[in-house]
């Protein structure tokens, strides 16, 4: 334990030179080497990168399913050491949702398994945030009969429920169609302001984490290392340069001028 | 025809402007053939008239009793509290052996889904014992545990414990890695975690488990009781049979047979279609 005035000024999250490796079948991959950096309380940090560059794995070490080889892990200071209502995880896909409970017990489930809170208060919560989302309506449908973009909102609810010290979001919205991951994007960043959580989102899409992030990390692939970390103000802008960010992005990660996509 | 020929179009569409929704009743016919147990119905009852026809045209009911015979030593055998009698004991002796091997299923299951040398072990277990008919170890449960009910409710464990086992385990590797993330997300004890998140995830291929292995308990039971059902005083269903056919009483053999069958009419689809309808089909894992 570190004394209370250093733990105030610490970071929320510190990554400190992580390294991880995970077995296939016939070889050990290296996900990412010596990754460092700091979230700080209410940021809305973006790990961006190309398929490959570890950053999956990277969410999943941070949410404890996944030990680093080197470095730590230090949420609040403390060390990570195994999955925890903590750190709230929201995946890509649509099963996330647990399909024997409907949209309400789905949250209510999280919070009290979790042992959050009891039952009649989880009931309340669970209310909150499912209007929250703007599902009010579903609250007792089964999420077999939800849209995909329904599904992504219940999980939002549902990590959001669970008031963890961070949100971990690993591709929420890829598997959405075009306009349905435009509104979510809005939705969370209204949910942001609303709140004012702390949540690492990771995406490979270089327009999302312009759009949802204040502070983007850019991991280069095989394996991934840290290439840069940039200050975001949610639009494409031009920087003292004359250079649009997601182009400066894709230079620093690609090693073009906008030219790969 | 070039692009610029073709003029853009935009039509003006007022919500709930003059147009009747599109949702025709059905009719009758096509109602009563959409209910599955009305088809079903009419099967049985054909088959029935099937039966009937062929027995009285073959005219010996000493090999084949017709419909109408057998429905009357059915009859028969109900009111004398024959059969209510047999089936009653059959059944709880069929209750036990299959509880047991459940139980026993799950501890196994438990085990195995919670560490890889419990996962090796139930693997090679099913693989030896899976294959073997549990009749042919009533010879040697009779030497462990006599004559009498230990013995029956021992082959009906081998019997139910390897096809729900299998099958369930089978379930819960499958199962979703994301979801079994989300139940690691809630930092579940691991009991907690079996029951709160592998069970109901792997529940379609649990109930199958359950199906197959009632259906091998029915018939072993009704085999071990042919073959020694005398043993233990008051006889089962098997027993039944097996007794009228020595006394060439044809038609109490076929209401013995027929009883089997209605059993198992009911089991699978009075009970098991209950349980699927209120689990997975209303959480939309199975259609």
């Amino acid at each position: 334990m570190r004394p209370e005035a250093e733990r105030d000024t610490a970071p929320l999250l510190a990554v400190r030179g992580v390294t991880l490796q995970y077995r296939t079948q016939d070889a050990l991959v290296t996900a990412t080497y010596r990754v460092s950096f700091d979230v700080a309380r209410a940021d809305r940090f973006v790990v961006l990168g190309p398929s490959g560059c570890g950053k999956s794995t990277l969410l999943k070490a941070v949410g404890g399913y996944l030990r680093p080889v080197e470095g730590e892990i230090l949420l609040n200071g403390e060390r990570v050491a195994g999955p925890g209502p903590d750190r709230a995880l929201v995946f890509q896909e649509f099963d996330q949702l647990l399909p024997w409970k409907t949209v309400r017990d789905n949250i209510v489930f999280a919070l009290t398994a979790s042992g959050t809170l009891p039952r009649a208060e989880a009931l309340e919560r669970a209310a909150h945030f499912i209007a929250k989302v703007g599902l009010a309506e579903f609250a007792n449908s089964f999420p077999h009969t939800l849209s995909g973009g329904m599904k992504q909102r219940v999980a939002i609810a549902r990590a959001m429920a669970m008031e963890p010290k961070i949100l971990l979001m690993d591709e929420p919205f890829a598997a959405l169609d075009a306009l349905t991951r435009a509104k979510m994007q809005d939705e969370l960043l209204r949910l942001w302001e609303d709140v004012k959580f702390t949540v690492l989102f990771v995406t490979h899409s270089i327009p999302e984490a312009i759009r949802i992030g204040n502070r983007i990390l850019l991991l280069t692939p095989h394996p991934g290392r840290a290439r840069a970390e940039l200050n975001s103000g949610g639009e494409d802008t031009r920087g003292a340069d004359g250079e649009l960010v997601s182009a400066r992005i894709e230079r620093l990660l690609f090693g073009t001028e906008g030219s790969s996509r | 025809m070039t692009h610029a020929d073709r003029p853009e179009v935009v039509h003006d569409v007022q919500a709930g402007a003059g147009f009747e929704v599109a949702a025709q009743p059905l009719g009758l016919a096509t109602r009563l053939y959409a209910n599955g147990a009305l088809r079903k119905t009419l099967l049985l009852v054909a088959l029935a008239a099937a039966w009937e026809i062929y027995a009285r045209a073959l005219g010996n009911p000493l090999l084949f009793p017709t419909f109408s015979s057998t429905v009357a030593a059915l009859a028969r055998s109900l009111a004398s509290g024959e059969i209510p009698r047999a089936g009653a004991y059959t059944l709880s002796l069929l209750l036990k052996g299959y509880l047991a091997g459940l139980a026993i299923a799950a501890l196994l299951t438990a085990f195995a889904s919670l560490t890889r040398i419990g996962a090796d072990l139930l693997e090679t277990l099913t693989a030896m014992f899976n294959p073997l008919p549990s009749i042919a170890l009533l010879p040697l449960a009779l030497i462990w545990f006599g004559l009498g009910d230990g013995s029956v409710i021992f082959v009906l464990v081998h019997a139910v414990l390897w096809a729900v086992a299998l099958n369930t385990f089978s379930g819960f590797k499958s199962l979703s890695p994301t979801l079994k993330m989300v139940g690691q997300n809630y930092g579940l004890s691991s009991v907690g975690y079996v029951a709160r998140i592998l069970i109901p995830g792997a529940f379609p291929s649990i109930l199958t488990g359950l199906k197959v292995g009632w259906a091998f308990a029915w018939r072993t039971l009704i085999a071990a009781e042919l073959v020694f059902g005398v043993s233990s005083g008051s006889g089962g269903l098997g027993w039944y049979i097996f007794e009228n056919k020595n006394q060439l009483r044809i038609p109490e053999v076929f209401a013995g047979l027929l009883t089997v069958i209605l059993f198992g009419l009911f089991v699978e689809n009075v009970i098991f279609r209950g349980i699927e309808h209120r689990t997975v089909r209303r959480w939309g894992m199975q259609t």
